[in-house]
């Protein structure tokens, strides 16, 4: 632990927060812009037979109606898929195109067919109405798993059965044979419903082409300014990149969905060019409810096979996963190798095979939300844990005990490799359960929950012990296994002459706290203030070419390129302090913010050795002036963060409203930086994986209208649905990047989901309800409970 | 969320308010807190050419005894409501359903002339003052009119008052024996079913009992099967069960996302045996 690392620092960026005073894309403005709305489509899957955009135009105050002619008759491609996984045949994913606008066919509801450009929003809002669409509405495919049969609706001419792919990871003949000769299965079926991810700040773009100087300006929610550039440029629009800047300002909440580049903001640079004015879009929250890429949405069987004494012998899943409509940019590995590749969980599983069929349905697209594919990874297992537990009458931490991988710190023991291709970085697995357990009290919570059903009330522990892959990623690794970009991320240092720091992000923060936490790192490895230091990020033409924020992959990868050139600093100013203190650079040590002379009381201080770098009037023979240094990092490995969550909830005999009454978690994400940002991205995770079991899931009829598209119908979580969250830690450094760290953005989110139902089966139990689909529902668990005669 | 255009107008007193109602025309509509107008508007299912602003107009913003009636102005938020030592001391059932309404931010600006003129199925106030035996004051440029509650509510967003009336106060008897529970909607914090019960107790007798609902059909009605059941009872396990039973007697329940009609019939019951425990403990 150094001054600043380790203690929880008040984030810097609240100052601006908390007083409303933060600059989002909405808060933009340019000269003479125009504002922009999509005319969008209110049915699932139609036939247009005509646009009739005149009423529109002929509208005071509207400046331009384009349509997706318009779009095709320019040639324009549409957003892409960055992620290639092929049939199990060896033939290619099916990618059928996904259009800026459509022309043909509307395939969800919200697909945009035009757009209407006016000179205030009121306008462009009115004239939208006016604008008037001839469809055939066709029939509807909603089902991820009814998806792929004969004659079902097919939502693209050219995907037979509306599969994409079909995949599979694991040994099928060895997890068989498992199963065979098991002493023991647990089956669960299960939707991992479709979730809406609902950032508080709707997306939004401020799009600019300056004819002068050929050049386009793109304000955009984007959790990765650079990736949204090199999409736009390289495919999209086809935008020569430094002909391009993106500029992603203060982002309110992105949870996966701003990581894409969606065909809405490509659609406002497109625009700017052909009429010569900046185009300003901002979705409004019905629209963010049938646009932002949703998360999750897979429907799966999963079985584990166990011996007699308890051992897991075998895992197998098989899950359908909808891509929605089309294929954003992520969507096709979300499902596959962050999904798949987690299956071994914490355990020493000996068989494991997972298949997965990704299909398109006439629903909103699905990309990464929030974990992305760990969670639903983690759901099956930790799910089969639990129910096997109860099944065969064993104490739920005793069955993961027996089943824990051994502890292994990566440097003296090695790495674990999986069954399904990932090899775990370090882990201490059964440590960290401990901990929960005295944490949590498990004795006495046992004590507890058996009074309280002694007297007739339901009270139920549910455990989770989980995994994820995250610090993403290896860009070889990744591209061997189909995606189209790397995954590396860059940082630059900029020591200025009086000694204070610009640190130049390519991780973009949009919640995380970078402004913070890399500021504590730069600041304690100068041995400076927090004051001193300044991190700039989000605008392309100002940080160097990261790959963005997601993943979980902020510190462990950007943090990585930050100490990369934290070295290059030190090495330089070195060799200046030799030159100062008329040593060599072998000579020297730095602590406290001065070089020394190892063994005297010689020194030069930071602020000094910058001075001279930018005043070099004495100065080393054959060095550059200044002190500012890019680097770039590309990690060795993913980094496999875990933790033990514990909830315990009691459920209502008679409204059958299940009570989250106490939570702990106990993670471990490797070294931590600052503790306070850590227990607040534990927090929001765990508050959003309580969302999805318990209140959240896009409900669909079945000609494919969303039922509950606005907060009047869609449950989000509220802080008075929670207890307070224990949280707790231990620390298992991540032995292969600089600052042993692992990341937890999405611990939370991926941990909490099946712990909370596992706690409610669990209160459950006396009444023989083996299974419920989320989001629990009061009128389900009410339901449940009173079918079996147990009323 | 922009809405349709509109024009705006400030009404400094009820004449004026109601001479721009009639300069404006059908379409045209008040607004006070504007919890109830607003967000229909913003979703384009509402579409009113005027607003008239009546926040501002005199004599409608206070609450006041007189003898056993509680009369509350049509601009008294329901924060005000909830917090009134008036309304805690006479009727703490409703007090008790104030303090459901929404969230805070919707309890500060909501009132409860807006509220009984929307007419929102999943509104609280209406099972509350069904219940308490309230009386809707409603006035309009030709004079002023009182309705009963259980009268005044007739349907989905539909009740007695013409369009050219404004609710301008509601009187509710005093009840200490009063209560209301509630099981919310989890998304939007309405009621899928909420109850207020009026108790007249003898000693550990109920004499006679008045049972609201709302939440549950497409307006808020008295559950007469219920009163029926408690009146004369201990208010022991059989009346209790007997009353629970007869909540939903002779009403369509709702069926929506948040609950089926045989759920929502179930919840009656339920929420009816939480409201009769809490009234009969303030006896």
């Amino acid at each position: 632990m150094g001054k600043l690392v380790g203690q929880p620092i008040k984030r810097v960026e609240d100052n601006r927060f908390i007083k409303g005073e933060g600059k989002y894309t909405d808060d933009f403005n340019m000269p003479n812009q125009t504002f922009a709305v999509y005319v969008r489509s209110p049915h699932a899957h139609a036939k247009i037979n005509s646009v009739d955009t005149s009423a529109a135009e002929a509208m005071d105050g509207v400046v331009k109606v384009f349509t997706g002619q318009d779009i095709a008759d320019a040639g324009l491609a549409g957003s892409i898929c960055g992620w290639q996984v092929d049939f199990k045949n060896g033939d290619t994913m099916k990618e059928p195109p996904h259009p800026i606008m459509v022309a043909d066919k509307v395939r969800h509801v919200g697909d945009p067919v035009a757009m209407v450009i006016a000179e205030d929003k009121y306008t462009a809002r009115d004239a939208a109405e006016l604008v008037n669409v001839d469809y055939d509405v066709l029939g509807a495919i909603v089902d991820p798993k009814a998806a792929v049969e004969d004659g079902a609706a097919q939502v693209h001419d050219d995907v037979p059965n509306n599969t994409i792919y079909d995949w599979e990871l694991g040994d099928s003949a060895a997890t068989d044979a498992a199963f065979e000769n098991a002493h023991h299965v647990t089956s669960l079926s299960y939707h991992n419903q479709k979730l809406v991810p609902n950032a508080i700040e709707p997306r939004a773009a401020l799009a600019h082409y300056d004819a002068n100087e050929d050049k386009y300006t793109l304000y955009s929610t984007s959790q990765n300014p650079h990736l949204a550039r090199l999409v736009i440029g390289a495919f999209v629009l086809a935008i020569p990149e430094h002909k391009l800047r993106v500029i992603s300002p203060d982002v309110g909440g992105g949870f996966g969905s701003k990581i894409f580049v969606y065909n809405d903001e490509c659609g406002c640079l497109w625009a700017s060019k052909q009429i010569g004015r900046p185009v300003k879009w901002t979705a409004d929250r019905s629209e963010a409810f049938i646009t932002d890429c949703h998360g999750r949405d897979h429907v799966t069987d999963a079985q584990m096979a166990f011996d007699a004494d308890g051992n897991i012998t075998g895992l197998r899943t098989k899950t359908y996963a909808s891509m929605g409509a089309y294929l954003s940019n992520f969507s096709t590995c979300v499902p596959t190798y962050l999904h798949g590749t987690l299956m071994q969980g914490l355990y020493t599983t000996p068989a494991v095979h997972v298949d997965v069929t990704a299909v398109v349905t006439n629903t909103v697209p699905v990309d990464a939300y929030r974990g992305a594919g760990r969670p639903e990874a983690t759901y099956s297992i930790e799910r089969l844990m639990d129910t096997a537990a109860r099944e065969m009458g064993m104490d739920p931490t005793e069955l993961r005990r027996k089943n824990f991988i051994p502890a292994f710190d990566g440097v003296e023991q090695p790495g674990y490799q999986t069954q399904v291709a990932l090899q775990y970085d370090s882990g201490d697995y059964e440590t960290n359960m401990d901990k929960a357990l005295q944490v949590a009290d498990y004795e006495s919570l046992k004590a507890t929950r058996d009074k309280a059903k002694s007297e007739g009330r339901l009270v139920g522990i549910g455990f989770s012990t989980f995994i994820e892959a995250c610090g993403i990623a290896p860009s070889a690794v990744v591209g061997s296994l189909g995606a189209r970009v790397g995954l590396y991320d860059a940082a630059s240092i900029r020591v200025h002459p009086t000694g204070k720091v610009t640190i130049h992000s390519g991780a973009h923060a949009h919640g995380q706290g970078h402004e913070t936490t890399f500021a504590q790192v730069v600041a304690d490895a100068f041995g400076i203030g927090m004051d001193d230091v300044n991190v700039i990020h989000g605008d392309t033409e100002n940080v160097p070419f990261g790959m963005g924020t997601y993943g979980s992959r902020s510190l462990a990868v950007c943090g990585s390129a930050i100490m990369k050139s934290v070295d290059k600093v030190k090495e330089k100013g070195a060799r200046i302090a030799a030159h100062k203190l008329e040593c060599s650079p072998d000579d020297l040590e730095f602590a406290n913010g001065a070089w020394t002379v190892k063994g005297t009381d010689k020194s030069v201080g930071f602020g000094d050795v910058a001075l001279t770098a930018y005043v070099p009037h004495d100065y080393p023979a054959d060095e550059e002036p200044g002190l500012d240094f890019a680097s770039f990092y590309d990690p060795a490995n993913f980094v496999y963060p875990f933790g033990t969550h514990i909830c315990v909830v009691e459920v209502d005999k008679d409204t059958g409203e299940v009570d989250v009454t106490k939570y702990v978690a106990v993670d471990d994400c490797g070294n931590v930086i600052n503790p306070m940002i850590v227990d607040g991205q534990v927090h929001g995770g765990v508050a959003q994986g309580i969302g999805q079991a318990l209140y959240e899931g896009a409900v669909y009829d079945d000609d494919g209208q969303l039922l509950n598209g606005s907060m009047l119908d869609y449950t989000m979580p509220r802080a008075d649905n929670f207890p307070m969250f224990e949280t707790d830690k231990t620390e298992t450094p991540c032995p292969h990047n600089p600052l042993g760290v692992k990341g937890i953005g999405e611990a939370g989110t991926i941990a909490s989901t099946p712990a909370v139902v596992n706690a409610v089966m669990d209160a459950l139990s006396d009444y023989g309800v083996k299974d419920l689909q989320m989001p629990l529902t009061p009128e389900r668990v009410w339901s449940a409970m009173n079918s079996n005669g147990n009323a | 969320m922009i809405s349709y255009n509109f024009d705006y107008k400030v009404a400094s007193s009820m004449e004026e308010a109601f001479s721009m109602l009639a300069e404006a025309g059908d379409d045209a509509s008040f607004i006070a807190g504007g919890h109830s107008v607003v967000p229909a508007m913003k979703l384009r299912l509402s579409e009113p050419s005027t607003l008239i602003d009546i926040s501002k107009v005199p004599g409608m913003s206070d609450i006041s005894q007189d003898g056993d009636t509680v009369t509350i102005g049509g601009l008294v938020t329901h924060a005000e409501v909830a917090s009134s030592d008036v309304v805690n001391n006479a009727c703490p059932g409703l007090a008790e359903c104030a303090g459901v309404i929404g969230d805070p931010q919707v309890r500060n600006k909501g009132t409860m002339g807006g509220n009984v003129a929307h007419a929102d199925p999943g509104s609280d106030y209406p099972g509350a003052l069904v219940a308490f035996g309230a009386t809707i004051c409603l006035a309009s440029a030709s004079g002023s009119r009182e309705v009963s509650a259980e009268d005044y509510f007739t349907g989905l967003f539909e009740t007695a008052k013409e369009d050219d009336e404004m609710v301008t106060a509601v009187k509710v008897p005093a009840s200490s024996a009063s209560a209301y529970a509630k099981f919310p909607n989890p998304a939007s914090r309405y009621a899928v079913v909420g109850v207020g019960v009026s108790l007249n107790m003898n000693g550990g007798s109920c004499e006679s009992a008045s049972v609201g609902v709302t939440g549950a059909a497409d307006h808020a009605y008295r559950a007469s099967g219920s009163e029926s059941a408690l009146a004369g009872s201990d208010l022991g396990d059989d009346a209790l069960d007997a009353a629970a039973s007869a909540a939903a007697d002779g009403q369509d329940m709702m069926s929506d996302l948040a609950a089926s009609a045989d759920y929502r019939a179930h919840l009656c019951g339920v929420m009816l045996k939480r409201a009769v425990a809490a009234a009969k403990a303030r006896a």
